[in-house]
């Protein structure tokens, strides 16, 4: 799609041309990316985050194409390899400490892409497939990182390992089976490093095929704004370039500024010492976590500590463990129904009141989940990941689709345009907003179809 | 409608479970033995010592001090390696803490290496070449633990990175061996140094397999400093941390052009952002 004010590419050169009526590669990426693809104007840094994020995998892959170059994924020699790595390669160092923490910069710009659609509704139509999609690609990326953590067979790289394949095993009956089938043994070893290395390469190809149809999906609708507003017009946009390949090139270097800070002053800040030892199946490290980036799902994994009995029987129901690890890919998976979930229509959290309370809340909430996941399994730690444990379903399952329903919206504006300039020409006579109704607020809002229900702008 | 109906109702029946079984008898739990208690055993210490003004390498303008990486080069050879293996560290890597290539052949040629006899394969040992990584004291780890009161000596290649803030550690363990304070040990009644142990309170449970090494003068500094316990700890500290991350100081330096660079791009993009956008950005008037 486009809109029908959206610049079309024109090939100047012979060459350009010639290439445009055999194969419209440079058509493709004008319209993605280029000066073809029209943007709500309106944009804030929050939307810088997508861009990063492409950055980021596409730094992941090339730095780690290069690292594979020079690894084996062999229990006796893999540890030794890393250590290779980082002293006789040329700039293996620097590769090395690069890959460790483009992955947790990777998670952070990815867990700011994801609260920026959960504060803006970034998940509500049109743009359903657009979320349904991102979800994909989170759950293979950390499925991507947990791998690629136990490559290097250090101490936490096995044991973290051993736990979280250890998971599988909960489930009932064909649990431990399939939990012996997946490592190929009974606890990590080398045809599980092998398998782990083989996925670990595989997978980002994997992410870069779910991450195209992510745009794709994206271009469709056109991107979201904080007004929420679909754009109506051309004044509401401005074309991808230059307006966007400016803001989000300074702002990838001020993030990549960052990000070199991290790799050449303070490379281990983020990993844990233990994994600087090599993996010894017979020594349990006294404190067994995962990286950062997975502890607030780590902590949920870990409040369910009782078995659910039926009272005064001593029958067990389902036992504390898989109660656990229902728990954890639900706290994942409850994203997919997020766009049915929340059906206030109105997309923005700037304009609902209720909502960006409960927003807060939630971010707090995450906040001690990321806390409670990396400490010591003791009171009160455990107590207070429960109560933040309940409060993050709470939060998806029972308090947005309350207040979606209970909240009176603020007035909207009536257009990008509006809301930018302070004035739109065309406003008026048609009041923004829609007063203290929610369905009138749909009514006001552009693109909204006669059952209330909002439609693409186009 | 159905689809929130059901989430209401799964996210209440999961939040209840969690509520009943797990929280409420934790609360019980907590209620009746209180929150645990801090350990009635002897702690170890968790803050380090630093020697005075810190480490040359540290901090982002940090560099090496060549004289002290090799008297800690000297406190391994002579103290350290009777035990300690150094196993991801080649000879020619002395190179980089200044001496010249024709010091680390002769270096190298001190140490004795596993080779084999070239007239009839069987094991031997032979003078050590630069390529060579140093030698491990020990056949095996069963060898190891006979000789150590069944403790395994650990590889120092990367003990000051596989431990916390581990350059410290190193130099405060080798300065731990005091005597246990007696205000905490009557705190705990468990608290005792088995025999064949020693008494270090930066060793994580206290009682460390290695006896004191670094007795004063144990080395005869070739550059005449004096071998006070708290010079050569710092010395091996130093050596060990270099052993450990070899770039340490080419990566700070890299960092250095690395950044300068990314701010000045930044700073370039941040005002072509502010041209190609200042059009846009006028407001109209109302």
């Amino acid at each position: 799609m486009s809109f029908a004010w959206a610049n079309s590419y024109e090939p100047k050169s012979a060459f350009t041309k010639w290439i445009d009526e055999k194969l419209p590669l440079p058509r493709l990426v004008y319209n993605a990316v280029g000066a073809g693809y029209p943007v709500p104007r309106n944009l804030n840094y929050m939307w810088n985050f997508g861009v990063l994020a492409g950055f980021f995998l596409v730094f992941q892959i090339i730095t780690g194409v290069v690292l594979a170059m020079h690894y084996a994924a062999n229990t006796e020699v893999a540890f030794g390899q890393i250590e290779h790595i980082m002293r006789n390669v040329n700039y293996g160092w620097l590769l090395k400490y690069a890959h460790a923490n483009g992955a947790s910069f990777f998670f952070l710009v990815i867990y700011m892409h994801i609260f920026r659609g959960f504060y803006y509704s970034s998940y509500k139509a049109p743009r359903e497939m657009i979320w349904l999609l991102g979800v994909v690609i989170f759950l293979l990326m950390m499925a991507t990182a947990f791998m690629g953590y136990v490559l290097p067979w250090g101490q936490m790289s096995f044991w973290g390992a051993k736990v979280i394949t250890g998971l599988f095993g909960a489930i009932p009956v064909v649990g431990e089976p399939l939990q012996v089938w997946l490592v190929g043994g009974y606890a990590p070893n080398d045809s599980t490093l092998n398998r782990f290395f083989s996925l670990h390469f595989l997978l980002p190809f994997v992410i870069a095929g779910a991450v195209i149809l992510h745009i794709w999906a994206l271009h469709i609708p056109g991107s979201s704004n904080p007004t929420g507003v679909e754009v109506k017009k051309e004044s509401d946009t401005v074309p991808f370039h230059p307006y966007y390949t400016a803001k989000d090139g300074w702002f990838l270097g001020l993030v990549l500024s960052i990000f070199a800070a991290v790799v050449f002053f303070a490379p281990n800040a983020l990993g844990h010492a233990e994994n600087w030892i090599e993996a010894n199946p017979l020594s349990t490290p006294a404190l067994i976590v995962p990286e950062w980036y997975f502890y607030p799902f780590y902590a949920i994994l870990r409040a369910f500590t009782g078995d659910l009995t039926i009272p005064f029987t001593g029958i067990v129901l389902i036992e504390a463990k898989l109660l656990g690890v229902i728990a954890m890919f639900g706290s994942i998976l409850l994203w997919f129904f997020l766009p049915w979930l929340d059906k206030s229509p109105v997309r923005s959290g700037s304009y609902r009141p209720l909502f960006r309370i409960f927003f807060w809340i939630f971010v707090v909430d995450m906040a001690a989940l990321f806390y409670l996941g990396g400490a010591h399994a003791e009171e009160p730690y455990i107590l207070l990941s429960q109560i933040a444990t309940g409060w993050y379903f709470m939060h998806f399952l029972v308090i947005l689709p309350i207040i979606s329903q209970i909240e009176v919206p603020k007035a909207l504006p009536f257009s990008i345009t509006q809301a930018v300039l302070g004035s739109d020409d065309d406003a008026h006579g048609s009041k923004s907003g829609g007063g203290d109704k929610p369905e009138k607020v749909a009514g006001a809002l552009p693109g909204h179809d006669d059952d209330g229900s909002l439609q693409p702008a186009e | 409608m159905t689809i929130r109906l059901g989430a209401i109702i799964a996210g209440l029946g999961l939040t209840a479970i969690l509520l009943f079984w797990s929280l409420v008898p934790g609360v019980f739990t907590l209620a009746n033995e209180g929150l645990p208690e801090e350990p009635d055993y002897y702690a170890f210490q968790e803050e380090h010592l630093s020697p005075a003004g810190g480490f040359a390498f540290e901090g982002p303008l940090g560099k090496w001090d060549y004289q002290q990486l090799q008297r800690g080069y000297q406190v391994y050879k002579e103290v350290c390696s009777a035990c300690h293996s150094l196993k991801f560290v080649s000879f020619r890597n002395l190179e980089q803490i200044g001496y010249t290539e024709a010091e680390v052949r002769a270096e190298a040629a001190s140490w004795m290496v596993p080779g084999i006899d070239p007239k009839d394969g069987s094991s031997i040992e032979r003078p050590g070449l630069p390529t060579d990584r140093f030698p491990k004291p020990y056949a095996n780890d069963v060898e190891a633990r006979a000789f150590n009161n069944n403790a395994i000596p650990p590889d120092l290649s990367l003990i000051t990175k596989a431990r916390e803030d581990g350059t410290h550690y190193v130099y405060s363990l080798m300065q731990g061996y005091n005597e246990p304070d007696p205000e905490d040990v009557a705190e705990s009644p468990d608290f005792e140094t088995p025999p064949g142990l020693y008494f270090n309170e930066y060793f994580y449970n206290i009682n460390i397999a290695m006896p004191p090494q670094l007795l004063p003068d144990i080395v005869t500094y070739s550059d005449g400093t004096e071998a006070t316990t708290e010079q050569m700890a710092a010395d091996i500290a130093a050596f060990l941390t270099w052993a450990g991350e070899p770039a340490l100081i080419q990566r700070k330096q890299t960092g250095w052009f690395v950044i300068a660079f990314l701010l000045f791009a930044t700073g370039m993009g941040f005002l072509s952002y502010k041209t190609v956008w200042a059009e846009k950005k006028k407001k109209k008037k109302a």
